[in-house]
């Protein structure tokens, strides 16, 4: 029996999951419109690789990516490209974002699939196969899975498969444990190729023993080696990648250091079974597992096409009278959709619609009374009470010396604040404005270096114009005495001949530099160019005249 | 709602602030079982004093009141005040003393969750330095005094000073044990006589031990349910168990027991609810352990060395200004970051 270790911390919100994962993973009706944005992962866009009024199959790439840290975006199902255009996106800030409006043609009809044997591949190849099928992190970080998936120096030892989800209400990784646990360990098992992994630990929280059976009977069936379902204790935020590794390995990532280099790397269950899809199969990434739940008469899990309208699959599970709006994500850490027309992303794991008997309103923010309810959940171990103070206040250095960029934003102090006292948002704050404020005073710092140098510049070209001068002078004074060897004095003498000497040297100089600027491209051209220029030299003389007789009569 | 989290835990401060009262009602209820009712004119007094004062002072200060006036703090204040004075004092003692802990040190320095001071603690500590004298008409446990006055007679004596005729209030009051103790050391008594006295029972005062007994219940209660943590109560019986424990080792003659140190005076009810004041007392867990032992070993400095009766609510005014230094002090390591080196 492997030993379980603690993160400090945590909470036990009601966990509403089973309104969600009594019945079997639903295919959705295929919506009017897809409306799928090209930025659904962490990195630059995808660029648009269709044109308005295409037809595209299943499968087929729409968005390609686009630098290093990319992904592609692929036709979730067949049909005309309506619109390329900016919408709303599911993300909480409310902006918009370049999507590709599809307009399914029913016929569901797939490109060609190319299946593929992983076992002779080159690492290389596969990870760009990851890269092309869209895979990214399901987990809700959404970052492209093939740069999660090199080893350097094969350091790492062990790969985590994050099964925890310990979001309330959030059913869509335990329901495709259930259903597809063979997919899923398959992909973990690429996964460990590419990672050159020994040991495969898959945390399940204990609240999904259907899922935790899933899995065990499939690594047994597969014959999976070194490969264990652990069932992790139920607590929130149990499911956060450094509190899973925490519980599972006893190893504590430290701040600013990344897993990898502690020897563990860490997917979602989701991603793992994606990858195989994309591997053995072909299929990109075109669509998900989502729960909807909340306010609705029919909550389960569904699997959805990239952007479909959140109000088309709400609709499909008997949206209920009484919806205020739609959270997506869980409870604790998702977030209002700016608006139901919003289409399904890859980050999508969960649909809540609201209503005031679900989330009440919150009462209004009592003073804190400091009873540390929120150090006492705090998964980071920070002191929420401090940085709330600070924050309050702006002290925004002093809530970076209590460790303010260690939270994690989980929600836990909120959750607990007697007070009511919405502490993320207050943490969301400090560090936004201390964002903008390094950016201000780095943007300043650059302007201060240009100006500093600019000054350096002058300085230096006004010292080396008078050195110049001087150099003259003495030249002047040189050849002077050569040239009127008889005249005595002849310089103090006559100062109008140092003069004009000086104004002449000015002209020569002067000369030099015009012929030196001289546009050296004009010269060697071949007749063609010449022709070319004199074409466009007549053109723009006909414009000159066509625009002086627009002149000389004006309109009628 | 509007931003994550959506959903929070169902327990408020109101709440918090009612359990905690709900958990002074053992020890109340001993109080009136040994000494009569005389304290729930007391806390009645304290309590109506407390919420007009506060809907004033919220006024004032231009303050929303219902939210604050429900929030259950000034009631707690008016109680533990209440309990921490001598039920047979004048009514004025009890309104004066509220009026002072609510308004000056609440309101003026910013009302709930901004006040460094104990609010009980100042409202008794005003007292006992104004009215020495009242602050002494500690009632006699039942079947000790000469006469056992009715309520309506200690009514009476509340609202109007008078006592029944041929009633002298030496007869109905007496010196707490804590004071009985410290006179009759001084008188050379060892302490083995001292404790034969009637006043005395098994640890320590007739009664008021046993009343000792009901707040410990209570703060059983509350460390039960989460309400507290234990490091405070522990910390601090921890504190007072080993001084006065050093000092009976020493000289038994001279000291007494660290479980009369114990059940004696303030110990149990500031151990469980005054000291355990969340805006007073330090965040951190070290934090708290260092703030109860603090003034566990000062309450029994003061009580044992000190010019004044009872050394818990100057322990706790004392260790209330260090509070700020303390949590400083204790920040715990945060994940992922090395334990910092002080």
């Amino acid at each position: 029996m492997r030993t379980l270790h603690q993160f400090h911390g945590g909470v036990h919100p009601p966990t509403n999951k089973t309104q969600s994962n009594q019945k079997p993973i639903a295919q959705v009706v295929l919506p009017s419109k897809l409306v799928v944005p090209l930025h659904q992962h962490v990195g630059n866009s995808a660029r648009p690789s269709v044109k308005v009024g295409d037809h595209v199959l299943k499968g087929q790439i729409i968005g390609a990516p686009e630098g290093r840290l990319s992904s592609a975006v692929h036709a979730p199902t067949s049909g005309t490209v309506a619109a390329i255009d900016m919408q709303v996106v599911a993300h909480p800030s409310g902006l918009s974002d370049l999507c590709i409006t599809l307009i399914p043609d029913g016929k569901d009809e797939w490109i060609e699939r190319k299946t593929h044997d992983w076992h002779g591949m080159q690492h290389a190849e596969l990870r760009h196969l990851l890269r092309e099928a869209g895979v990214v992190g399901l987990g809700g970080a959404v970052f492209p899975s093939d740069m999660k998936l090199y080893s350097h120096q094969h350091k790492i030892k062990t790969l985590v498969l994050n099964g925890a989800e310990c979001e309330p209400y959030i059913t869509c990784d335990d329901l495709l444990m259930r259903e597809r646990a063979a997919d899923i360990l398959q992909g973990a098992e690429v996964m460990r190729a590419l990672l050159y992994a020994d040991e495969v630990l898959i945390g399940i929280e204990d609240n999904k023993p259907e899922a935790i059976a899933a899995m065990r009977a499939a690594v047994a069936e597969g014959k999976h080696e070194r490969m264990e379902v652990i069932a992790v204790p139920t607590v929130y935020p149990g499911g956060g990648a450094k509190q899973l590794i925490r519980v599972l390995t006893g190893i504590e990532v430290p701040t600013g250091v990344r897993s990898t280099d502690m020897g563990v790397q860490c997917f979602n269950v989701g991603t793992a079974y994606g990858a195989w899809r994309a591997i053995a199969h072909g299929e990109p990434l075109l669509s998900r597992i989502v729960t909807v739940t909340g306010n609705v008469g029919n909550p389960q899990n569904f699997e959805v096409p990239f952007g479909m309208p959140v109000d088309e699959l709400v609709a499909q599970a008997g949206l209920l009278p009484g919806t205020t709006g739609y959270i997506m994500g869980g409870p604790m850490m998702g977030f209002r959709l700016p608006s139901e027309q919003v289409g399904v992303i890859k980050a999508t794991n969960c649909i809540i619609a609201m209503s005031d008997a679900l989330f009440p309103p919150a009462p209004p923010a009592l003073p804190c009374i400091r009873c540390a309810r929120c150090a006492d959940v705090c998964p980071a171990d920070l002191q929420p009470q401090e940085l709330y103070w600070f924050s309050k206040a702006k002290n925004f250095g002093k809530a970076q010396e209590y460790h303010l960029f260690d939270c994690i934003e989980c929600g836990a102090c909120s959750y607990v604040c007697p007070s009511h006292i919405p502490l993320v948002q207050y943490f969301l704050f400090s560090k936004s404005e201390i964002h903008a404020r390094e950016q201000e005073k780095q943007a300043a710092d650059r302007a201060r270096e240009r100006f500093e140098y600019r000054e350096y510049r002058i300085e230096r070209e006004k010292q080396e114009k008078a050195e110049r001068l001087a150099a003259k002078e003495r030249a002047a004074k040189e050849q002077a005495a050569k040239q009127v060897p008889a005249v005595e004095a002849p310089v103090q003498a006559n100062p109008e001949n140092t003069l004009q000497l000086k104004i002449q040297a000015a002209i020569d100089h002067a000369k030099e530099q015009a012929a030196a600027v001289k546009p050296k491209n004009v010269e060697n051209l071949t007749p063609e160019q010449q022709a070319e220029i004199a074409e466009i030299e007549a053109r723009r003389e006909r414009i000159r005249e066509l625009a002086q007789s627009n002149v000389e009569t004006p309109k009628e | 709602m509007l931003f994550a989290p959506f959903i929070s835990k169902p327990l408020n401060v109101s709440q918090i602030m009612f359990r905690v009262m709900l958990a002074l009602i053992p020890g109340i209820a001993l109080y009136v079982w040994y000494f009569g009712p005389a304290i729930l004119v007391s806390l009645t007094l304290a309590s109506v004093t407390a919420l007009a004062v506060e809907a004033a002072m919220l006024k004032l200060r231009d303050r929303p009141v219902a939210p604050f006036i429900k929030d259950n703090t000034a009631l707690l204040t008016a109680w533990l005040l209440a309990l921490s004075i001598p039920p047979l004092a004048p009514w004025w003692l009890v309104v004066v003393g509220t009026a002072f802990a609510i308004s000056v040190s609440k309101h003026l320095y910013g009302g709930m969750g901004n006040n460094p001071f104990n609010p009980a603690m100042i409202g008794y500590a005003v007292l006992i330095i104004s009215f020495p004298v009242q602050m002494t008409h500690w009632l006699t446990p039942h079947g000790l005094g000469q006469v056992e006055l009715t309520f309506l007679d200690q009514l009476n004596f509340i609202f109007s000073g008078m006592l029944p005729p041929g009633v002298t209030l030496d007869a109905v009051t007496m010196a707490t044990p804590l004071d009985t103790l410290k006179t009759q050391l001084h008188l050379d008594r060892p302490i083995q006589d001292i404790m034969g006295m009637p006043i005395y029972g098994r640890l320590a005062g007739q009664g008021s031990e046993m009343v000792a007994w009901g707040f410990m219940l209570g703060g059983a209660y509350l460390i039960a349910t989460r309400i507290i943590s234990w490091h405070i109560p522990v910390f601090y019986l921890g504190a007072i168990f080993v001084t006065a424990g050093i000092f009976h080792l020493a000289d038994p003659a001279h000291y007494a027991t660290p479980l009369f140190h114990w059940f004696s005076g303030a110990a149990m009810i500031g151990a469980f609810f005054i000291l355990t004041d969340p805006v007073t007392g330090p965040t951190t867990p070290r934090g708290k352990m260092i703030f109860a032992a603090g003034a566990g070993f000062l309450t029994y400095i003061i009580r044992v060395f000190g010019g004044f009766p009872d050394g818990m609510a100057f322990a706790t005014l004392l260790m209330n200004i260090c509070v700020p230094l303390i949590d400083a002090y204790t920040q715990p390591k945060v994940f992922g970051r090395k334990e910092k080196k002080a």
